[in-house]
């Protein structure tokens, strides 16, 4: 075992004179080893790691002890600061596309990294290491990239640049901050095994921050759970996950959405017995013996009481095409939607799942096929007609940042589709406010409470909601909870299955996260360029992949246990280079 | 047990900035507070000119050839600043200069204001429908804010106000000429901001619950906006008198004998060696109320800002 | 799309809206009540003597026609009248002064010198000022540099040009004497007396510019170092002004440029005032006496001529930045 490269101890750090958002914090890294520092938002897992270089706005006040090969980091002057970056410890940051500066070529940048460090390197001998840094990084055409800009390169391409760039100056040691969070789940295999490879073969010691953890369970030797600025828990992988002692960890990991097949006897909707209820809802008491012996849908698509259940959309030979030219962003599409179940559409980013979508609720140009809701043709809808349609589909966004009106009342926004048409007094209305908040878990005197007050979660809830005012047919939830931390994901996932059990209207469940709709779909579309590549119930599709993108698919995506993955990735590794 | 995650406000919406979140912060702001109040005061002035006249004894336009000499100079210190006259007079005619002040605030003030209110709503109007709906109309709009941009706008404003006939009254006219001029950079940067939100999903949300076109652009984009429109309108108002002001000082503005400050700092060229508070007293009237509006602009707008002061 | 597509586009779009501003302007003056025939006609003006005048100006010819034959004459030249009282105008032609007995063209590059000379050299000084003025204030953010060179930068932009004209020049004109107060002197006959009559008329211009620029500089920077690649250039250790420079300033330099561009075509506005305020006899004064002497062929080619610096600009605005910013080329 070497000699520790970096050593943190008592870091804290503060921000002009609020309350200190990392406490005590204390860590280690070795050459050829990873550490994880794992935390939800506001954990203070990247003010952490940023303050290790000194990387923090002016504001930080940092405090404690960061000593790198011996020398105290901490306090310590701008040019020692600037040897260690680049030269000493390199960096990877979680935006690539936000990370290079969009008016110089990926070249330029390179070269200057490799620059900023003494080096005897004319010009074709920085132009040759470029080249070689690009290609360690996976990069097959590094003459392209070096002269292109960073808006002309995928996600994927220039999360690559950057780790070469952050080699460029020799490095012992490697801070990766979410790099991969912002990337497609296959892009991101691709990645993390650069990554570790990249970390063995040149013996880096790795700090790794993430929230994800399988991306933990995939990558990592070691971890160190954070949670609002305190160290939780520290430990080797093998043992934290076995044996979790914090009871934070614990939580951590039993809210982590499982990808792999459930014990056979439990229904598509499984138990919330193992997991705890949400930050503020009731304590989830679901009678899963109910669910079971009603929920003979389990596998069998023939099945005649899921057949007769009433269709509430339905989507035939569906094209999309937002400009005049080039090709139809989405074609070919079948769908059946069913009240009281969910159809769970999976893809990557760009394979137009949001499209349809927004199909659904009239929201895109559709060129063929035909679009129904409720029985009614939507294409050819107008005016009136038009809007009668769109009262029975809800809809449930992204990005709770944005779903809500940030000048109007929560109770105004749930409101509003009531008052689009027009069905109820002002009374009226308030006092369906306040059920459908209670519906959904919230206090129903927050109804006069703005947006900004509530977090990510409650906003959630909030669009949850609105979407239920008018109580529709259909509800298309939009990858309702990526943007969310896992343990709240976990508890809005837990809602939208409660109230479909309620109120009984049909899900198209959105999403990129194949564990995400594991846990409530009942039937799965896999998407892929526009096109649907597979299709057919959950368990079927999920433990039985016939097609080769959603093997791929699901053997991309990590899992939150250490020994299933190591496994997964061998298997993942056969699929090697058809991902780029 | 469930743990207890207090989950705290996602930073990214940022703070308040309801109408009482900012006017509270742009009370902390001495500097802000002082030009609210200096505008204030000069629209007192303005306003109450009349008033004032009657308390001082003097108007602008009574003659007082008295205080001048035989070059037609004021006598007396600081050209001619006595009991009776508090800023002097008005070389050559010997015309009260504070009367000029005070009644040439309602001219500034009067028509900079209005041009302002023409320019922002017309700019409003115009650019949160070319950003909202899109497709020809916006292409054809925006095809004339080009236009209108080619324009060399002072040459063609003083142009303009020496062909149109002179019964058209000339505080309307420049008034409109100016409003006319302003508006396309108002609807640039409310379309600008308007396709921003029109993406948001809350924007996207109420098409997609049935709401119809106005219903959105009233409850969604113009509450959004207000900010936008307001911090532009309060840096507007400087322009707007300030343009008037140059249009007088070039002699093509409001006709004589109204009052207009422009117009007295134009004819105090020709008199900045001999009487030079003919200059000052209007001059500096003029950029105290710009410097009082830009100022509080700048606050409102660092108040309004929902990332927070940038100061 | 490929760059040349890109110009001609933009070309194409810039005369188009030439045409519509040469039209409108047209329309305006020379069609309007104001009849310019009666403008030149001697007094007392009969009947006959009004339509002789007509004729030779061509006005009597139908509303498309006299447009027409105007801009015919900006590429081919034009005469007035036929037989003995002809007057030919050279190509470009943007109309006759009848009370000058110049063309316009002639009357405009015989002033041009003087209002090139104050704008051009103002135009650099507010833009190192400006610029400079503004990433020092940004840097130093909160500091007393910083606080001073706003407060200084909001008196700027609320100072009218012609009020700090004429505190100039009566600070350093009559009170100090030490600067010529008014009046221009041509390069090539005095260099010296040249400069020094420009000096206080380009710190004028320059002052109330480089507020407007040190202003938008300022929050540029401040927006553009507080992005995320800011922070990767420090990680990787460069150093403190190289980050700075290439990283910061390059990215916030942009909607600066496009500003500079827009202003430099809209010179010929900012230069009316300043020449009065310094008796300068440029294109300014041309246009003032034109207004109030009805000359209206003045007036409309002024305008023209005014407007047709600004489409340009804007269509060199718009070319410099898709090869400063590559963003924009793609999207184009």
């Amino acid at each position: 075992m070497s000699s520790p490269l970096l050593e943190v101890e008592g870091l804290r750090v503060a921000f002009g004179d609020a309350e200190p958002v990392v406490r005590d914090v204390s860590f280690t890294l070795t050459p050829g080893r990873v550490l994880a520092l794992v935390g939800e938002s506001g954990s203070g897992k990247s003010v952490s790691a940023m303050s290790v270089l000194g990387l923090l706005p002016p504001e930080a006040r940092v405090s404690g002890s960061v000593r790198f090969r011996g020398e105290e980091l901490v306090g310590a002057s701008d040019d020692t600061l600037r040897a260690v970056r680049g030269a000493g410890i390199g960096v990877v940051f979680q935006e690539p596309m936000n990370s290079f500066t969009p008016v110089l070529s990926i070249g330029t940048q390179v070269a200057e990294a490799i620059r900023a460090h003494p080096t005897d390197l004319d010009r074709a001998a920085v132009s040759a290491r470029i080249d070689e840094l690009l290609r360690a990084a996976g990069l097959t055409d590094p003459e392209r990239i070096r002269t292109a800009y960073p808006h002309e390169l995928s996600g994927g391409q220039l999360q690559r640049a950057m780790i070469a760039m952050a080699l460029a100056g020799d490095p012992v040691a490697l801070i990766a901050d979410e790099p991969t969070t912002a990337l497609d789940v296959t892009v991101q295999a691709g990645i993390l095994d650069l990554l570790r490879r990249l970390g063995r073969e040149r013996s880096l010691a790795v700090l790794l921050i993430t929230h994800d953890m399988g991306v933990v369970a995939d990558v990592a030797d070691e971890l160190l759970v954070m949670r609002r600025g305190d160290p939780v828990e520290h430990g080797t992988v093998a043992e934290v996950f076995a044996h979790p002692s914090a009871d934070y960890t614990r939580e951590l990991l039993a809210a982590v959405p499982s990808l792999e097949a459930r014990p056979a006897s439990v229904g598509p909707r499984t138990s919330t017995a193992t997991r705890p209820g949400g930050p503020d809802s009731a304590p989830a008491s679901r009678d899963l013996s109910a669910d079971a012996s009603t929920d003979s849908a389990s596998a069998d698509v023939d099945d005649p009481s899921r057949a007769s259940r009433q269709s509430v959309a339905r989507l035939r030979d569906v094209a999309v095409r937002y400009s005049r030219r080039g090709g139809p962003t989405v074609s070919g599409i079948d769908l059946d939607l069913r009240a009281g179940e969910t159809v769970g559409l999976v893809g990557e980013s760009g394979s137009g799942k949001s499209t349809i979508g927004r199909a659904l609720a009239g929201l895109v140009p559709v060129v063929a096929g035909s679009v129904e809701v409720d029985g009614s043709g939507l294409r050819t809808a107008r005016g009136q007609r038009l809007r009668e349609l769109r009262s029975r589909v809800g809809i449930v966004f992204q990005d709770p940042a944005s779903s809500l009106n940030p000048r109007q009342t929560i109770g105004w926004s749930i409101a509003e589709p009531l008052l689009v048409h027009g069905t109820a007094s002002a009374a009226d209305r308030a006092e369906r406010v306040r059920d459908l908040l209670t519906a959904v878990q919230l206090d129903p005197s927050w109804a006069e409470r703005f947006p900004h007050q509530l977090s990510g979660g409650q906003r959630q809830r909030v669009a949850v909601a609105r979407a239920l005012a008018l109580r529709p047919a259909l509800v298309i939830a939009d990858e309702p909870t990526s943007a969310l931390d896992v343990t709240v994901q976990a508890a809005v996932l837990d809602l939208l299955a409660q109230l479909q059990d309620e109120f009984g209207f049909g899900m198209l469940l959105i999403s990129h996260d194949l564990a995400v709709v594991r846990q409530l779909a009942d039937e799965v579309v896999v998407l892929h360029d526009g096109r649907v590549v597979e299709r057919g119930t959950t368990d079927a599709v999920l433990d039985d992949p016939q097609q080769d993108y959603t093997r791929m698919l699901l053997a991309a995506a990590p899992v939150a246990d250490p020994v299933r993955q190591a496994a997964r990735r061998e298997a993942w590794r056969a699929w090697e280079g058809v991902a780029s | 047990m469930t743990a207890n995650v207090v989950e705290r406000p996602v930073a990214s919406s940022g703070r308040a900035t309801g109408f009482r979140a900012v006017v509270r912060r742009v009370r902390q702001d001495r500097w802000a507070v002082t030009s609210a109040v200096v505008i204030v005061v000069f629209l007192v002035v303005a306003v109450a000119a009349p008033l004032i006249s009657a308390v001082t004894g003097q108007d602008p336009y009574g003659y007082d050839i008295d205080a001048l000499n035989s070059f037609g100079a004021p006598k007396g210190f600081g050209g001619g600043i006595s009991g009776e006259h508090w800023f002097g007079v008005e070389p050559l005619t010997g015309r009260d200069l504070f009367a000029i002040v005070t009644y040439g605030a309602r001219t500034s003030l009067g028509i900079g204001l209005a041009a302002t209110l023409v320019s922002i709503v017309i700019g409003v109007l115009v650019g949160v429908t070319t950003g909202f709906f899109g497709g020809w109309y916006d292409r054809v709009l925006s095809r004339v804010v080009d236009v209108i941009f080619g324009f060399p706008s002072l040459v063609f404003m003083i142009a303009l106000t020496a062909i149109v006939p002179t019964s058209f009254p000339k505080p309307v006219l420049v008034v409109l000429v100016i409003g006319f001029f302003g508006w396309p950079s108002v609807a640039r940067v409310v379309r600008g901001q308007t396709l921003s939100l029109v993406s948001r999903n809350y924007v996207v949300a109420s098409t997609a619950m049935g709401a119809g076109r106005w219903h959105v652009i009233r409850t969604q984009l113009l509450p959004n906006l207000a900010a936008t429109i307001t911090v532009y309108a309060t840096i507007s108002i400087p322009s707007m008198i300030g343009a008037e002001a140059a249009l007088s000082f070039l002699a093509v503005g409001v006709t004589p004998p109204t009052p207009s400050w422009g117009r007295s700092i134009g004819d105090a060229v020709g008199w900045v060696q001999t009487d030079p508070m003919y200059l000052v007293f209007p001059g500096v009237a003029l950029f105290l109320i710009t410097l009082a509006f830009n100022v509080l602009g700048d606050a409102l707008r660092d108040a309004l800002d929902p990332r927070g002061a940038r100061r | 799309m490929s760059t040349f597509r890109f110009i001609a586009i933009r070309i194409l779009g810039a005369a188009v809206v030439l045409l519509v501003v040469a039209a409108i302007t047209y329309a305006l003056f020379m069609l309007l009540p104001t009849n310019p025939a009666r403008a030149i006609c001697d007094k007392p003006c009969t009947p006959d003597r009004l339509r002789e005048v007509q004729a030779f100006l061509g006005t009597d010819k139908p509303w498309l026609a006299q447009f027409g034959a105007y801009l015919a004459g900006i590429f081919t030249g034009r005469t007035f009248g036929s037989g003995a009282s002809v007057i030919t105008c050279a190509a470009p032609c943007f109309g006759y002064s009848f009370q000058l007995h110049e063309s316009v063209t002639e009357l405009i590059l015989s002033r041009l010198p003087v209002t090139a000379s104050i704008a051009v050299g103002a135009a650099v000084l507010w833009l190192v000022a400006g610029v400079f003025g503004g990433t020092v204030s940004a840097l130093r953010r909160g500091t007393f540099v910083d606080r001073a060179v706003m407060t200084v930068a909001v008196a700027g932009v609320s100072s009218p040009a012609y009020l700090i004209g004429l505190l100039g020049i009566l600070l350093f004109g009559f009170v100090l004497g030490i600067l010529p107060t008014s009046g221009y002197v041509a390069f090539a006959d005095d260099p010296v007396g040249w400069f020094m009559h420009l000096i206080l008329p380009w710190c004028v211009l320059a002052f109330i510019s480089a507020a407007i620029y040190a202003r938008l500089t300022r929050g540029e920077m401040l927006e553009s170092m507080s992005q995320d690649f800011v922070r990767t250039a420090r990680a990787k250790g460069l150093r403190e002004r190289q980050v700075v420079v290439r990283h910061g300033l390059r990215t916030a330099i942009l909607p600066v440029v496009t500003l500079f561009g827009l202003d430099l075509g809209s010179l010929l506005g900012g230069a009316v005032i300043t020449e009065k305020v310094f008796s300068m006899q440029g294109l300014g004064a041309l246009l003032i006496d034109a207004v109030h002497t009805l000359d209206l062929q003045v007036v409309v080619g002024f305008t023209l001529f005014s407007a047709l610096l600004i489409v340009t600009a804007n269509v060199i605005v718009d070319v410099v930045y898709a090869f400063v910013d590559p963003r924009v080329r793609r999207r184009a």
